[in-house]
């Protein structure tokens, strides 16, 4: 399997600890992925409010980038907006060539041209249908078994443009953590939406919609993510949600837990870097060991 | 949400183009069969002063001025679960967008901070092309209300302790990386 990464933004900065397992994770599964080179911003949520041709323009660089290193390869994406973006754009353009060629005059500004035949996959998507669950189980040398982990799939993943899950009751992530050994804590709210920018421009309204899902995640012994703005949120603002929280639950990005459960390095999985400390997450697997050995 | 008081349409100032100036989609509002799913879908509902179903009723009338100074657009995340619920095919969180455009154009944003959110990130975005977060956080508090970054320094000093915010910019050829981009998008968007 070939792949080329778009990281996005924040795997720079506030989620390096993704970008990095991400990478691990692909590489253990024999995986070859290739960074995309001179990728920009995807335009996040904010340009196609600035301007409806530039909301397009954006992904459709990034889009003529990855279709013009060749190869076949699909291109990944592990967050959510931004794959939204590529799709959006996709499904737009495939319907209209005017519209498309009007994105090319743009283009041209950098050099790029884009023809409409790149395929942007989520990680999720990938993690779950390109490897098999007996393929996941093979690699797993320290199993995650005796950890309830509440999978949160947040919106985008699922929905308008995903094709490899069910918008309303998604599923994807079952697989993967039963391969793993983990225990899975469904609940009412895996695709209920952490609130995005809520947190920045409506606070108010943003703890409520973190605090909602905490809370009915809240007897697992942690969150499985694989967005970098879901984790961010549910990760960064549990000590200020409205809702009483019996205790802090750690939220782990899907491939940290993958990496956890192959037995890959921490220089692989940097789960220090988290707000909510992961340590609760390896004393509880530390402990089924120990119960298991005597 | 409260109440609406009753409208005389006969005298209410009207700007029957209002769905045509949401884009080709615009004009599917007249599909919609006001049956309230997005209302009942959305997270954000009940802190909206005019419900989504409420708020496309009034798009459709051509109440412009109602609909761009209420909060609702600036309460959607964007989780796009009206839309994939809508029985009428109708795009409405893509519509979300164009309102928030028409909003801010013309001056009637009834958010500072929402305001202050979506300029504060695409300078950003275009200055190095991709988002420096640190930069972006320091402009939009800055920007939207100084106060309360006070409040969120402790997350800020936490999150700087673990490296999750990265302190260089981005290295991609420097300040301006996206402006030729922008501009060119700006001078397409004003062809007629």
């Amino acid at each position: 399997m070939r792949y080329l990464y778009y990281p996005g933004c924040s795997s720079d900065g506030s989620s390096k600890e993704y970008k990095v397992s991400t990478l691990a994770v692909l590489a253990s599964l024999g995986a070859e992925v290739a960074e995309l080179e001179g990728w920009t911003c995807c335009g996040a949520s904010v340009a196609s409010v600035n301007s409806e041709l530039l909301g397009l323009v954006l992904p459709a660089r990034n889009l003529a980038l990855a279709e013009s290193a060749g190869g076949g390869a699909d291109m990944l994406v592990g967050c959510s907006a931004c794959y939204t973006n590529f799709r959006r754009t996709d499904a737009a353009v495939s319907s209209d060539e005017h519209l498309l060629a009007t994105i090319n005059e743009a283009l041209a500004e950098e050099g790029l041209v884009y023809h409409g035949q790149m395929r942007t996959r989520h990680l999720l998507d990938v993690l779950a249908n390109d490897f098999s669950q007996q393929e996941i189980a093979a690699r797993v040398r320290r199993s995650l078994h005796g950890l309830k982990v509440a999978p949160y799939y947040g919106c985008q993943t699922v929905r308008p443009y995903s094709p490899f899950d069910s918008s309303e009751r998604p599923t994807s992530m079952v697989g993967i953590l039963e391969a793993l050994g983990a225990t899975v804590h469904h609940h009412l709210r895996e695709a209920s939406c952490c609130g995005t920018s809520l947190l920045f421009t409506k606070p108010d309204l943003g703890l409520q919609l973190v605090g909602a899902i905490l809370e009915e995640a809240g007897e697992a012994d942690c969150i499985a993510t694989v967005c970098p703005l879901c984790q961010m949120n549910l990760d960064s603002y549990q000590d200020r949600v409205a809702v009483t929280l019996e205790r802090r639950i750690p939220v782990l990005f899907l491939p940290q837990l993958i990496g956890l459960a192959f037995g890959l390095p921490e220089g692989d999985l940097l789960l220090e870097r988290h707000i909510v400390s992961a340590g609760p997450v390896l004393a509880r697997l530390a402990d089924v060991e120990t119960h298991h050995q005597e | 949400m409260a109440n609406l008081s009753p409208l005389d349409l006969s005298t209410a100032e009207r700007d029957l183009s209002l769905s045509s100036q949401l884009g080709p989609s615009g004009l599917l509002l007249r599909r919609c069969i006001q049956c309230g799913t997005c209302t009942a879908s959305c997270p954000s509902s009940a802190a909206m002063d005019l419900t989504p179903r409420q708020m496309w009723r009034l798009v459709s009338l051509g109440l412009a001025d109602e609909v761009l100074h209420s909060k609702t657009m600036w309460l959607c995340t964007m989780c796009y679960q009206c839309q994939v619920r809508c029985p009428r095919g109708i795009p409405l969180t893509e519509l979300i967008a164009r309102l928030k455009h028409l909003a801010l154009v013309r001056g009637m944003a009834q958010s500072r901070r929402s305001a202050a959110f979506y300029r504060t990130f695409a300078q950003v975005m275009r200055r190095y092309g991709r988002v420096r977060e640190l930069e972006f956080m320091v402009r939009y508090y800055l920007a939207a209300d100084p106060a309360s970054a006070i409040s969120y320094s402790g997350l800020g000093l936490a999150m700087l302790r673990r490296g999750k915010i990265k302190l260089e910019p981005p290295s991609l050829g420097g300040p301006g990386r996206l402006d030729a981009l922008f501009a060119k998008v700006a001078e397409l968007e004003a062809k007629p």
